[in-house]
């Protein structure tokens, strides 16, 4: 994939910042699980200096939904006259006895959708079906979901449902700093979260916890950037959250979206495969839009279900275990034949290990 | 779940589950000395000659996307199966499964296009059969095409074949085909327009062939894409592949679907693009009759076959860090040939 020569000269002069900036160790979480990708396909990993450790975060929305959520929607999508539509990620993470795939191939409709627009015309074109859209997502993913409802209210559509997944990104943020697992420099904070939400619901980072954080872009040069600007915040004993990506993210974040999310979507404990159940962190929907939510109108329970024997997925999303140091991880689960989310999900930090070669 | 007792779609992926069925079900019933060597054509010694024997079906979803429909695909995807072993085509066979209530003028459409993609590839076909299944048993048209061809005396071209040192070409830029098909369903809400690849390869490989007997392998990355035929070749040659990310070709718009979709370019399909190993005193020549071609105009040379880690494939990043390719698993996404 060709590049221009500016960026690689760009990424020179940043490679020589960053080499004479670090002192000691640096341990930065990626939060996002783009981040950990794009970190991995760029080779990012294998430029930098030994003493720099990246440490993928909770910022893989189907990596982060618990098995008890799996079943539930699995045994929605059993019922009759249901079609369960999903975004590809979720359709082979392993449930407690199968997963969506394997449901779907076994005859239940489940359909992979990526945009909330198609449940919503999936719903108007085949009104007998009860549509139940499985949605998970982080503040990028929710208000698009939400701005679906609010349609399918409007259109007085009276078959499509909502199950939802739906989590927030700073409650988990809080939730890892306060556990106190970690030793962490710094966060490189999501890029496509942070342009719906701006810096300020981070600021606790800095304010409670002393800790930095630089709002990251995807590309290869806005992670290395990222960083430099983590090491020029602790070269200057410096604790802010900063933007670095710069060319879509706004401080105050996008009104209209949040305003939608408010209108449609309300805060709820939720529970998170491996940080436990934390306060106001997951999004349901308001009451008015009651009879659209899955959740109530199927009245099928959520039960808290263990993760697989031996997978470390947890411990993997609170950033307190590596891919390579779960014992199922290649042997027993792989892209092929994964156990837990991680090796699942494109975004799973465990399929980015397997894929792209990573030991470090 | 270490076993799938089901078939799902990703198993017609081109993958590492398509190989898992393949290796684990097929073969082992079906399996012989010819059948497993997994080419894209059989190599069949016939008094003193090879012939060369292939098939496959097509079952894309839409019948008809920008640049090309399923008749242009199932005869193109043939003749390149056959052009992928060095051979010269002999005839084609065709079999049409038909969905009931599907209608004749759009099969006469498509029957158009695979005759002008034939006489495109200065090919016919000589074989063919008709079935008729009820509605829903079929989605709208199936075509299954077989071919079969003539290898030149002196041409051994096989997956088994690189060797150290051999220089790795590709005829232009990753993509376009799968690329295209996703936006032509139109089910990602993306809009635009991205032309499938779906060309004759034919023509282009015979040339080769003028200027360079001595070329080990050609594949053509459909499913699975570039990264899947690479570690295919690292693996039945059992040598290392080392390939330059920065001259892979990967189309501005065909990124940006990448981009969007969390999909790799580098396993994306494609149905016009080959990649061929040959010994580096032959590349320049061989380099030259492609770019000479107009499928092959954007022609490079994108890595060599090294002496370590044999099965692997390393890709030098753009910005020059390292990493694997593997074979793709599970569905990138399907009914895309």
């Amino acid at each position: 994939m060709r590049r221009k020569g500016s960026d690689k000269e760009r990424l020179a002069s940043l490679m020589r910042e960053l080499s004479e900036l670090i002192e000691g160790d640096l341990r930065v979480m990626e939060v996002c699980g783009t981040h950990t990708v794009s970190i991995f396909r760029s080779g990012i990993r294998t430029l930098l200096p030994e003493n720099i450790e990246l440490i993928s975060g909770p910022g893989c929305p189907v990596c982060v939904t618990p098995v008890g959520e799996i079943d539930r929607a699995i045994t929605l999508a059993q019922q009759k006259d249901v079609t369960l539509v999903t975004f590809g990620d979720l359709m082979k993470v392993p449930g407690s006895t199968t997963s969506l795939v394997n449901a779907r191939a076994e005859g239940s409709d489940i359909r992979v959708i990526t945009s909330p627009l198609e449940a919503l015309s999936i719903a108007q074109v085949e009104p007998k079906r009860r549509v139940v859209f499985f949605a998970v997502g982080f503040e990028t993913t929710s208000p698009p979901i939400a701005a679906t409802v609010r349609e399918a209210l409007r259109k007085r559509i009276t078959n499509m449902y909502v199950l939802s997944s739906m989590r927030l990104i700073p409650p988990a943020l809080r939730a890892l700093l306060a556990s106190e697992k970690l030793a962490l420099d710094g966060f490189l904070l999501p890029g496509h979260v942070s342009v719906i939400i701006g810096t300020d619901p981070y600021s606790f980072i800095a304010q409670d916890f002393s800790l930095r954080g630089v709002i990251t872009g995807f590309e290869a040069l806005d992670i290395v950037e990222g960083i430099t600007m983590l090491l020029r915040q602790r070269k200057e004993g410096r604790a802010a959250i900063e933007i670095q990506y710069q060319r879509a993210v706004r401080a105050e974040g996008n009104p209209r979206a949040l305003k939608i999310m408010e209108e449609v979507l309300t805060p709820v404990d939720a529970r998170w495969r491996g940080l436990g159940k934390i306060p106001k962190s997951g999004l349901a929907l308001r009451e008015e839009f009651i009879a659209m939510d899955a959740a109530i109108t199927f009245e099928i329970p959520c039960e808290d279900k263990d993760d697989p024997p031996g997978c470390k997925c947890g411990e993997i999303l609170q950033g307190i275990a590596r891919p390579p140091e779960c014992p199922l991880y290649g042997m027993y689960c792989n892209p092929h034949h994964p156990v837990g989310p991680c090796m699942v999900s494109s975004e799973g930090s465990c399929a980015a290990y397997y894929r792209y070669g990573g030991t470090k | 779940m270490r076993k799938a007792p089901t078939i799902l779609l990703a198993h017609g992926a081109g993958g590492y589950l398509s190989h898992e069925l393949i290796s684990t079900l097929f073969l082992p019933i079906l399996g012989n000395e010819i059948l497993a060597s997994l080419d894209d054509s059989a190599l069949l010694p016939i008094s003193g000659a090879t012939i060369a024997f292939t098939t496959d079906s097509y079952v894309v979803k839409p019948l008809v996307f920008p640049g090309g429909d399923i008749g242009r695909l199932a005869l193109c995807g043939t003749v390149n199966d056959l052009a992928m072993v060095g051979a010269i085509t002999l005839g084609i066979a065709a079999s049409f499964i038909l969905e009931e209530g599907f209608s004749t003028n759009e099969l006469r459409r498509i029957l158009d296009s695979l005759r002008a993609a034939a006489r495109e590839a200065g090919v016919e076909v000589v074989a063919g059969d008709t079935k008729v299944v009820e509605r829903g048993a079929a989605e709208g048209l199936f075509i299954t095409t077989s071919g079969i061809g003539l290898v030149p005396g002196g041409v051994n071209i096989r997956g088994s074949c690189a060797r150290e040192g051999d220089l790795i070409l590709i005829n232009g830029p990753m993509g376009d085909h799968e690329a295209g098909i996703l936006l032509a369903r139109g089910a990602f809400s993306l809009k635009g327009t991205i032309k499938s690849d779906c060309a004759p390869l034919n023509h282009m490989v015979s040339n080769m062939l003028k200027a360079s007997k001595d070329i080990h392998v050609l594949r053509d990355p459909t499913r699975g894409g570039l990264a899947t035929v690479l570690w295919e070749i690292a693996q039945s040659s059992q040598v290392g592949v080392e390939v330059e990310e920065e001259a892979i070709l990967v189309r501005p718009e065909v990124r940006g679907v990448c981009e969007l979709l969390g999909f790799d370019p580098l396993y994306l399909a494609n149905e016009g693009k080959l990649v061929a190993v040959v010994p580096e005193g032959e590349a320049e020549r061989v380099l030259e009759v492609m770019r000479a071609d107009p499928l092959g105009k954007e022609s490079a040379v994108i890595g060599r076959v090294v002496e370590g880690h044999p099965g692997r494939v390393h890709l030098r990043t753009a910005i020059g860090g390292h990493r694997i390719l593997e074979p793709l698993s599970g569905e990138q996404f399907p009914r895309i040939c």
